[in-house]
């Protein structure tokens, strides 16, 4: 077997083993949403599939496999039917470039544990995870429904608003870090002082709150808000095609904590991992560990939070995107900029 | 002569100071009360697996009470009957023969005695006109049946006696 084979080879087992795990961790992550907001709320939550009813997630699959697939009168069915697809996959292939992990190194063999690693990394995330908002925009005019459309205009003005702050807030990091190449953002965080959080906290700070927006977690979730849209751009949606805008936005959730952690809070690296740097595979193992802890906390903070405050008004949103965030943004730019001058 | 009503400053709302306008301590303060409760008590009663207890007071279904010497005590006096607010009590009396004259207190006793769970409001008003001590309301609540025709409780489950359904628990 040639290098090229064998290359091949390890890029698509690569591929599976990523999304599958991926797609694990959406199921569990709606696991995990519906028994932390029980416990917040002093309820046991979803425990009667499986023990602990860690079997909860495979239910409601075949749940949603078994209702009625519906279109409503009126609707545009071609797009209807394309929009779960499109909100879906962008957030599936965000995964293609989160760094996982250090190198692999099995005899002569170099496995970064991570699908690509292009040069223009974070361009590539912050670019593809836009695109979400197209199949949400999608939704809410195919189901010609007032309440969709409703929320398809909302995700999309809050799209507008809130990308550019979070566009500005990187920026930031990638004067400091001086490239957009994602491990060596993760490589250069070395030691826990040297995360990028402790050097752009402002940045992350705007980071974190248009990740929120971002993802449509609240509480920023006013293009789904159930109480004055009836569920905003899925009110007209059921059976799996509702399952998939479900995982587009837990996928969505997962990988922008990803992002997160790659950015600012070190990726896999951690004080003392260095220890283990003469025996590479129990190394690669210890930083994927020490990333999915990492992903988990934060993805654990997103559901602490919305289990705790209200939904924002639509206009107090728009005055927070552009009145606070976005001068905050060029603010940390500018002292970010004199600092490096300095 | 009018008296003039001096207005507050800004109308009636307070100007937020500028830690309240910041948003974030507040949220972290609501961020500390559920994480509290994320580790508090859990209040749900399991119920298939964990069967609550009513409070001996609670009026749940019916039973209809025997002597000490396992005589039935209801005599189709029909005062539950006529008290009832529902009109879910039906009786049919009937005068006792000589060969089942032991099982009753009276000459006179209910040969139908029908109570319909779907009208009775669980009131109670039946176990306070009872002038023999017959019908009680227990604190048994499980009333649910698929077959709508089962809410018709008649003495067969009604009376207290071993191996019917319905024993009066304390």
């Amino acid at each position: 077997m040639n290098q090229t084979t064998l290359t091949l080879l390890i890029d698509a087992g690569k591929i599976a083993v990523i999304l599958g795990c991926t797609m694990g961790a959406v199921a569990y992550t709606t696991f995990a949403e519906r028994r932390f907001a029980a416990f917040m709320q002093n309820r046991i939550g979803p425990n009667r599939a499986g023990p602990w009813g860690l079997l909860q997630p495979l239910a409601d699959g075949f749940k949603f496999m078994f209702k009625e697939d519906f279109v409503p009168e009126f609707a545009d069915r071609f797009l209807y039917r394309l929009a779960p697809i499109v909100a879906f996959v962008p957030a599936l292939l965000l995964v293609g470039v989160l760094p996982f992990g250090p190198d692999l190194v099995i005899g002569s063999q170099v496995i970064p544990l991570q699908i690509a690693d292009p040069n223009f990394g974070v361009l590539y995330f912050l670019a593809i995870a836009s695109f979400g908002v197209y199949g949400v925009i999608m939704a809410g005019w195919g189901s010609n429904n007032k309440y969709s459309i409703a929320g398809g205009l909302r995700a999309s003005a809050m799209m507008i608003s809130y990308e550019v702050s979070m566009g500005l807030a990187v920026v930031g990091l990638i004067m400091m870090a001086g490239t957009v190449h994602m491990s060596t953002i993760v490589g250069q965080q070395d030691g826990f002082f040297g995360w990028f959080i402790w050097k752009q906290p402002l940045g992350f700070l705007i980071f974190v709150v248009t990740t929120f927006a971002e993802t449509h977690r609240v509480p920023f979730d006013l293009p789904e808000a159930e109480q004055e849209l009836v569920g905003g751009y899925n009110t007209e949606y059921g059976s799996m095609q509702l399952g998939l805008f479900q995982m587009g936005e837990y996928a969505h959730l997962i990988t922008a904590s990803a992002l997160m952690v790659a950015l600012y809070l070190g990726g896999w690296q951690f004080p003392g991992l260095n220890l283990l740097e003469n025996s590479p595979i129990l190394y690669a193992l210890a930083g994927l560990t020490v990333m999915a802890v990492k992903v988990f906390f934060i993805i654990f903070v997103f559901i602490w939070v919305r289990w705790t405050i209200p939904r924002f008004r639509y206009d107090q949103l728009m005055r927070l995107g552009w009145k606070v965030l976005l001068p905050l943004a060029l603010l940390n730019i500018l002292v970010t900029a004199l600092v490096i001058l300095i | 002569m009018a008296v003039e009503i001096p207005k507050p400053k800004h109308g009636f709302r307070r100007e937020m100071s500028f830690m309240e306008r910041l948003y974030l301590p507040a949220i972290f303060k609501g961020m500390r009360v559920t994480i509290q409760h994320f580790f508090g008590h859990r209040w749900t009663i399991e119920y298939p697996d964990v069967i609550p207890v009513a409070a001996p007071r609670f009026r749940g279904l019916h039973v209809l009470k025997r002597d000490e010497e396992g005589r039935e005590r209801c005599t189709a006096c029909l005062l539950c009957m006529y008290v009832c607010p529902a009109n879910a009590i039906h009786i049919e009396p009937a005068l006792a023969t000589p060969e089942n004259q032991d099982d009753y207190t009276e000459e006179k006793y209910a040969k139908v005695f029908e109570i319909n769970m779907l009208r009775c409001i669980f009131c109670g008003m039946c176990e306070e006109a009872c002038p023999c001590g017959s019908i009680y309301l227990t604190r048994d609540w499980e009333t649910s049946d698929n077959d709508i025709d089962h809410f018709i409780y008649g003495k067969d489950r009604l009376m207290e006696s071993e191996g019917s359904p319905l024993l009066f628990k304390e």
